[in-house]
């Protein structure tokens, strides 16, 4: 039986479960010095002043810089946006001039250990003038220096006619929709340690995660060097979620240390930074309206929206406002369409992905919107979906929107299929019908659902290098990356899969520009996609090659032979005469007869897989909550999350990351929130005010991965798995809470406050 | 997030523990470790000197007295409480509101005089000892010092125990015969420091009826707050639904702290409501 599609064990977990495990804070050269950054206190300020010289003074401390010491680096560039002109607003890597939100770096300092270098942090004078917060990116835009706003673009994009649309329409609902600031907060905070090898004039950062060879390639630039003199390594990754592994100022000080004081620098961020450096995602108010016809269809919906960036755009430039325009629509068929996303900077932590980036929040609005129109339209919130599903008849469905840089062409879904599926496995209408006992006895209880469709597989190419050695054993080098999530395993399982070996013989090499020269990482849901149908490739290209070389050892014609377990072999006689791949392997080694006919000795290949357009996976969350009417507290009781990943590598991985995408999604949906007082200063800064779910809040959560729509996109059909686990659990948990509240639409913004909760009450009883 | 440099001392007696604390200047014990050590690596501490009491056996350890009352010494763990049978018998609200201190992991280590003189004012076992009438034993160079808890709290977290002194223990009186007791509190998450939280006990005398009454909030004013109002009010019913409601309304005056994530009408609000439900536990309870 094929490894492909079996839930096999993880490779990754042996070091992991012995503490063996190689996190960033593991990392240690000889004669390491550790650095500190002094970071903004106000939310706003001119910057008067910065001296360091009270830092140089204390014993221990080696350098001390601010901006004026690194003048000659320039701000940190995109990577990921089509917009124009966005560049004025990059982040410097000290702040010059100004600060701009609470955290940000001022000045930086490398003592001989961590905690001399706090306490010389300590000692730095920065003399700030304080000017006035921007907190609302819904406000009017002020100004961000003499010659701009705030408003650094508005991501338009539309089709259709809209305006006939809404003129004919048999009602319009409106609504005025916000998510909360809340953002990927991994087990493990960033870190960061450069070492500049003057022997071999090569610097090396390790700590590093999701984007090595972008990262190396500006990394390089930003220094003046070649790439080649650069590398990036990638050891265990503590969580990625969308915001590790992004380019940091951080990154590019540590690097600049390494080169300058000819000494290996280690920085590690601590928790309360983190929660006021890294990215923060999210924040983001919806003005949708939808015009719909007599029937619940649906003719137009127009979304304006307004997103909080943050102090400065980072390497996403504007991709989630991009995503919040261009994939709103999720699963429905939409005549017409236009949003305006009003992209707009305010004075706090700068924003950027977070898993699921746009679609948690677009799926959140949209639901809503849904649940709206069934109750102006006197609808069953299930058939008004029912009703405006793109059908699976329309499949591909190419929708007249671009998001990522690529055309929205839905690959291939039965989003009915799916729901019903889902409904039955969750016992829907017995829930209704349990729902109404339980109201009639004075219960505020409800239950909620979220479609939606996903994205995945964002290419255009990804390539990997398939060597078999002399023992047999199978080296895979990816320029991939993992965050934790099983890459080891699931590009394993489809290596071995395709060449016929066991998959624990097969050691992926990931997160390694040293080891590949091109390489994407891991974000987007697109490793499996991409790296999985290149590693497919590879793992055919590599058995066809073993038999080839194999006909000649053996005499026989290749068509004749099968691989199993590693060992080439007469399909008819399986016992009979047969050689290993390692035989195979030596038999091409360079000098060999065999290889002198291969323009590259030894068993092995390079392979590289191209997609012009994402695979679309989809999914439905359906919720059954009950409120405390005396607390207001929100108790989910019971949760399904159904989704379609074409197909499974292995399922159980596929059910850990939902399981786990759907923890995070609770918490943005109930829990976790950065909130700020009336001058910017950041209130959520430690665990006690920024509320992540523990295993405590978690619910009962059913899982249905179905495999009713594999993506004729790629080889494989597979789909990614990464973030369909968060993306409606906003959205199921909001419809949930206004049914258990009477279905009135008081539900409007994320996360739901216990105090909300009871003020609706108290709104739905006057 | 690395603390400060301090002086560390891990002295094995109390003596020796006081002495320290008498010789050194700006300096601060260390119980279990779960509120000091974030304060001292988030430097919202910055002492001189840190003084171990880990090491110190007879700070450790609960013994019942004859007349069934407890005697706890300050180091003992959190955990060793909870799981005690001895505990369970003479005061089941301390047992009832250490399931919700912290978590399990950090009741391994915490100990029971951390908690009473680190004094968040929403932290479960201050609000039991409010509760109980406890009496906390203080030792300093001059001696040892007994004071009611009602008169530890000196304001918000900070307890009545002097630069060179240590908290030693407390005595937890019995609960009588009969006694119903419920502790509730409100937090977003399992674990957290309530926004709310409630003891009560509810003393049946002979003819059924409460004989006396004690009611006390947490996470309302800057310490545990004793409703004496509302105990009155309770005394000598049999605590009839009208009786719960009596008692609630005296809520309804409570001027609760505010903070910035939480506004004061909720906590009163939360105050209302979990005291309403302590109450009727107590009252199913009460023998």
């Amino acid at each position: 039986m094929s490894v492909f599609g079996q839930s096999v064990m993880r490779l990754e977990d042996a070091p992991l479960l012995r503490g063996e495990g190689a996190f960033a804070a593991d990392i240690d050269f000889p004669r390491q010095i550790h650095m500190r950054v002094v970071r903004a206190e106000m939310a706003h300020a001119r910057l008067v002043s910065v001296d360091v010289t009270p830092a140089l003074d204390l014993p221990g401390v080696i350098a001390a810089w601010s901006a004026a010491d690194v003048a000659e680096v320039p701000p940190i560039p995109f990577r990921a946006t089509k917009v124009r002109g966005l560049e004025p607003y990059c982040q410097p890597i000290l702040a010059q001039g100004r600060v701009r939100y609470v955290g940000e770096p001022v000045a930086v300092i490398f003592a001989e250990d961590a905690a001399v270098a706090e306490d010389a942090a300590d000692l730095v004078l920065v003399e700030l003038e304080e000017l006035p917060a921007l907190l609302d990116a819904a406000a009017e835009p002020t100004d961000f220096d003499a010659t701009r706003n705030t408003e650094p673009t508005i991501v338009r994009k539309s089709y259709g006619e809209l305006d006939a649309a809404f003129r004919d329409a048999h009602v319009v609902v409106a609504l005025d929709l916000a998510i909360g600031r809340h953002s990927g907060v991994p087990m493990e905070t960033r870190g960061a340690i450069a070492r500049y090898d003057a022997a071999q004039d090569v610097l090396e950062l390790h700590g590093t995660a999701k984007k090595q060879h972008w990262n190396r390639d500006e990394i390089a630039r930003l220094l003046g060097r070649a790439p080649s003199s650069v590398h990036l390594f990638e050891g265990h990754v503590g969580g990625g979620f969308g915001v590790r592994g992004e380019l940091y100022p951080e990154d590019l000080l540590v690097c600049l240390a390494a080169l300058r004081l000819r000494r290996p620098v280690k920085w590690i961020e601590d928790r309360r930074e983190h929660l006021v450096a890294t990215n923060h995602s999210r924040e983001q108010r919806h003005r949708i309206r939808a015009a719909v016809d007599a029937e619940g269809r649906i003719l137009a919906i127009d979304n304006v929206f307004f997103h909080d960036q943050g102090a400065y755009i980072r390497t996403h430039g504007a991709r989630v406002a991009d995503m919040s325009a261009g994939l709103l629509l999720g699963p429905y068929r939409v005549p017409a369409y236009r949003a305006t996303g009003h992209f707009r900077l305010t004075n706090k932590t700068p924003a950027a992905t977070y898993r699921s980036p746009g679609r948690f929040e677009g799926s959140f609005v949209r639901e809503r919107l849904m649940d709206a129109i069934a109750a102006r339209c006197g609808l069953d919130r299930v058939e008004v979906r029912r009703r405006n599903f793109v059908d699976v008849s329309e499949m591909p469905y190419a929708r007249p929107l671009d998001a990522l840089g690529t055309d929205v062409v839905l690959d291939s879904g039965d989003y009915a299929l799916l729901l019903d599926k889902a409904l039955a496995r969750f016992g829907w209408d017995a829930r209704v019908a349990d729902v109404a006992r339980r109201r009639a006895a004075g219960e505020s209880v409800g239950l909620g659902l979220g479609v939606f469709v996903e994205k995945s597989g964002l290419g255009p190419s990804d390539g990997v290098r398939m060597t078999v050695d002399a023992t047999g054993a199978v080296e895979l080098v990816t320029g991939a990356a993992s965050v934790g999530q099983g890459v080891e395993t699931a590009l394993a399982q489809i290596a071995a899969a395709a060449l016929g070996v066991d998959y624990r013989r097969v050691r992926v090499v990931r997160g390694r520009t040293d080891r590949i020269e091109f390489g994407s990482g891991a974000h987007a849901s697109r490793v499996t996609v991409m790296s999985g149908s290149a590693t497919h490739q590879a793992g055919l290209a590599l058995a066809a090659l073993a038999k080839q070389t194999a006909a000649a050892l053996l005499q026989t014609p290749e068509d004749a032979l099968e691989i199993v377990d590693g060992v080439v072999r007469r399909v008819d006689t399986p016992e009979g005469a047969s050689v290993t791949l390692g035989e195979v392997a030596r038999a091409l080694a360079p000098g060999t007869k065999l290889s002198r006919d291969r323009a590259t000795p030894g068993l092995t290949v390079e392979s590289w897989f191209h997609s012009d357009h994402m695979a679309y996976p989809y999914g439905v969350h359906l919720a059954q909550v009950a409120l405390d009417r005396g607390t207001g507290q929100v108790k989910v009781e019971h949760y399904l999350v159904g989704y379609d990943v074409g197909r499974a590598v292995n399922p159980m991985l596929v059910e850990g990351q939902i399981a786990g995408g759907f923890a995070q999604g609770l918490g943005g949906a109930l829990y976790e929130e950065f909130r700020y007082d009336e001058r910017g200063q950041p209130l959520s800064t430690t665990f006690a005010d920024y509320l992540m779910p523990t295993i405590a809040e978690m619910p009962p959560l059913d899982i249905l991965v179905t495999e009713d729509a594999p993506s004729p996109l790629n080889p494989i059909g597979v789909k990614g798995a990464g973030e369909g686990g968060t993306n409606a659990v906003g959205a199921a948990i909001a419809s949930a809470v206004d049914d258990a509240l009477g279905g009135r639409g008081q539900v409007t913004q994320l996360p739901i406050m216990p105090r909300d909760v009871l003020r609706f009450l108290a709104e739905g009883a006057a | 997030m690395k603390a400060p440099a301090f002086e560390y001392h891990d002295p094995t007696t109390l003596a020796e523990a006081i002495a320290l604390l008498c010789r050194l200047e700006n300096a601060r014990p260390l119980a279990g470790g779960q509120s000091l050590m974030p304060m001292l690596n988030m430097r919202f501490v910055q002492p001189d000197h840190v003084v171990d009491l880990n090491r110190i056996a007879e700070l450790s350890g609960i013994r019942v007295l004859p007349d069934g009352a407890l005697e706890i010494g300050a180091m003992t763990r959190q955990r060793d409480i909870e799981r005690d049978a001895r505990v369970a018998q003479a005061c089941p609200l301390m047992v009832e509101a250490l399931a919700q201190v912290g978590h399990r992991q950090t009741r391994n280590r915490g100990t029971i005089g951390g908690s009473l003189c680190h004094m968040d004012p929403a932290a479960e076992l201050p609000l039991v000892c409010a509760a109980v009438d406890a009496v906390v034993r203080i030792a300093g160079p001059g001696g040892e010092r007994e004071i009611p808890f009602a008169e530890f709290p000196l304001g918000y977290m900070t307890p009545a125990v002097g630069p060179d002194e240590l908290l030693v223990g407390l005595h937890v009186p019995a609960a009588p015969k009969g006694q119903g007791h419920a502790f509730l509190e409100f937090a977003r998450r399992h674990g957290d420091f309530a926004i709310v939280a409630v003891a009560v006990l509810l003393d049946p005398g002979p003819d059924g009826r409460v004989a006396r009454a004690s009611v006390a909030l947490g996470g309302v004013g800057p310490a545990p707050l004793r409703l004496a109002e509302a105990e009155a009010l309770l005394r000598g019913t049999a605590v009839e639904d009208d009786a719960i409601a009596r008692a609630l309304a005296t809520t309804a005056s409570l001027d609760p702290m505010e903070d910035a994530l939480v506004p004061g009408w909720y906590r009163r609000h939360l105050a209302g409501v979990l005291l309403g439900r302590a109450l009727g536990i107590a009252r199913e309870r009460m023998a």
